[in-house]
């Protein structure tokens, strides 16, 4: 983390929890907050992403992470290709049946914190794809934290996504919300 | 569309239809040349002949196996008509029993076999192009392999085999290659409800038990 962005952050007005008599007391060399919400700021932007891409929607993901677009700006911008290093899941695309097991074992293999973001109209409902083979919603195997609507989603919008999914991390109440189901404080089965 | 433009019938062959018939002969049950595509009809049993005759001539050279596929012409219109299954839109059957006004009723299957397993073959010489059918029964849905011919017919008969449940006999390794190994059925039957799914993981959460949407 950067010192000077923390301190940028945690001095701003609505944040501070010092008078400024208190910290000019000291020539300005503290800041006072809680520790949750510097984590929480910490974390929404240094998101490391894992790409599961699938189909087409991957197209956009990538535009994305491009320099057009440049998801960067965000602080997302690392893909880590292991769940072991990520934090956050872009489910990017169809799921069938058959992969279902493998997206559960990637989600399982993620440190906690973890987010999920479903990424477009196939992840999200299934899609076009209204048969036998597909998932009809990604969020009946794991728990999904930010839907993208979409076929595919404009890259803005992904932007946009991203933008409220940081906005939910930095106002999230619970010490461990990941750890439930749409916040129903269900654990996961195993 | 008129029936009899889907009908095999002999019509006029195109000139790559001359050459397949003088090579092959009465192993041709039927030919036809419509709209630039020409498809012959041979007996499953000639099957492995027929692919090496269309292989190996020097006029035809028949060197690459585009696809296998097949074709389930279950509820075909072509020959009894009972209207006991009550299908919906999709062709799917949905039950036994009286129409409701959304229903149609199609028709029993007639005597033709149920299946056709359709070859599609390319010369990359003189680049013309080749359909093959041969029909397949129900009660035996059993075929000769075309991996000695052509040894990319592997995956493809093995992807006719995991759709549609045609046995190909003497294929080296015929498994399920889309789906998983627990799947019951075959997806691309008239007779497998469309919307059947078989998670493979098991469902949970508040979406799990969720209706899915109506058609």
């Amino acid at each position: 983390m950067a010192n000077h962005r923390i301190a940028a952050y945690l001095t701003r007005s609505d944040r501070r929890q010092t008078t400024t008599d208190e910290s000019a007391a000291f020539g300005g060399s503290f800041v006072a907050t809680r520790l949750r919400d510097a984590v929480q700021w910490a974390r929404k932007y240094s998101f490391f992403p894992y790409p599961f891409v699938t189909a087409c929607c991957g197209m956009e993901y990538f535009s994305t992470a491009g320099p057009r677009y440049d998801i960067d700006r965000f602080g997302a911008a690392l893909p880590r290709f292991t769940p072991r290093q990520a934090d956050l899941v872009f489910v990017v695309g169809t799921i069938t049946h058959r992969l279902a097991p493998i997206l559960r074992r990637v989600y399982d293999q993620m440190a906690e914190p973890k987010w999920v973001v479903s990424f477009g109209a196939c992840t999200s409902s299934g899609g076009p794809y209204d048969n036998y083979a597909v998932v009809q919603g990604i969020d009946r195997i794991i728990p999904v934290h930010l839907y993208i609507p979409g076929c595919p989603p404009r890259p803005e919008a992904v932007l946009d996504g991203l933008i409220k999914l940081q906005a939910r991390v930095q106002h999230e109440s619970r010490a461990t919300p990941w750890k439930g189901i749409h916040g129903s404080g269900r654990p996961l089965p195993d | 569309m008129h029936d009899d433009e889907n009908q095999a019938t002999p019509g006029e062959p195109s000139p790559l239809l001359r050459k397949v018939l003088a090579r092959l002969g009465q192993q041709v049950l039927e030919h036809r040349a419509w709209r630039g595509d020409d498809r012959i009809h041979v007996d499953r049993r000639q099957i492995v002949e027929v692919c090496l005759a269309l292989r190996d001539d020097p006029e035809l050279c028949f060197d690459l196996l585009v696809d296998v596929t097949a074709v389930d012409y279950m509820g075909q219109p072509d020959g009894f008509r009972r209207p006991v299954e009550i299908w919906d839109r999709n062709r799917a059957m949905v039950r036994r029993g009286p129409l409701s006004r959304h229903q149609v009723a199609m028709p029993e299957r007639g005597p033709l076999p149920r299946f056709a397993v359709v070859y599609h073959l390319l010369s990359t010489r003189f680049f013309h192009r080749l359909r093959l059918k041969c029909r397949v029964p129900e009660d035996d849905p059993t075929l000769p392999t075309v991996t000695t011919v052509w040894p990319g017919a592997n995956w493809l008969e093995r992807e006719t085999y995991d759709l549609y449940g045609i046995r190909f006999q003497g294929h080296p390794d015929l498994r399920r290659i889309y789906l998983d190994e627990s799947f019951v059925g075959h997806p691309l039957r008239k007779d497998y409800g469309k919307r059947d799914e078989q998670p493979v993981q098991p469902l949970h959460g508040p979406a799990a038990n969720e209706p899915r949407r109506p058609h």
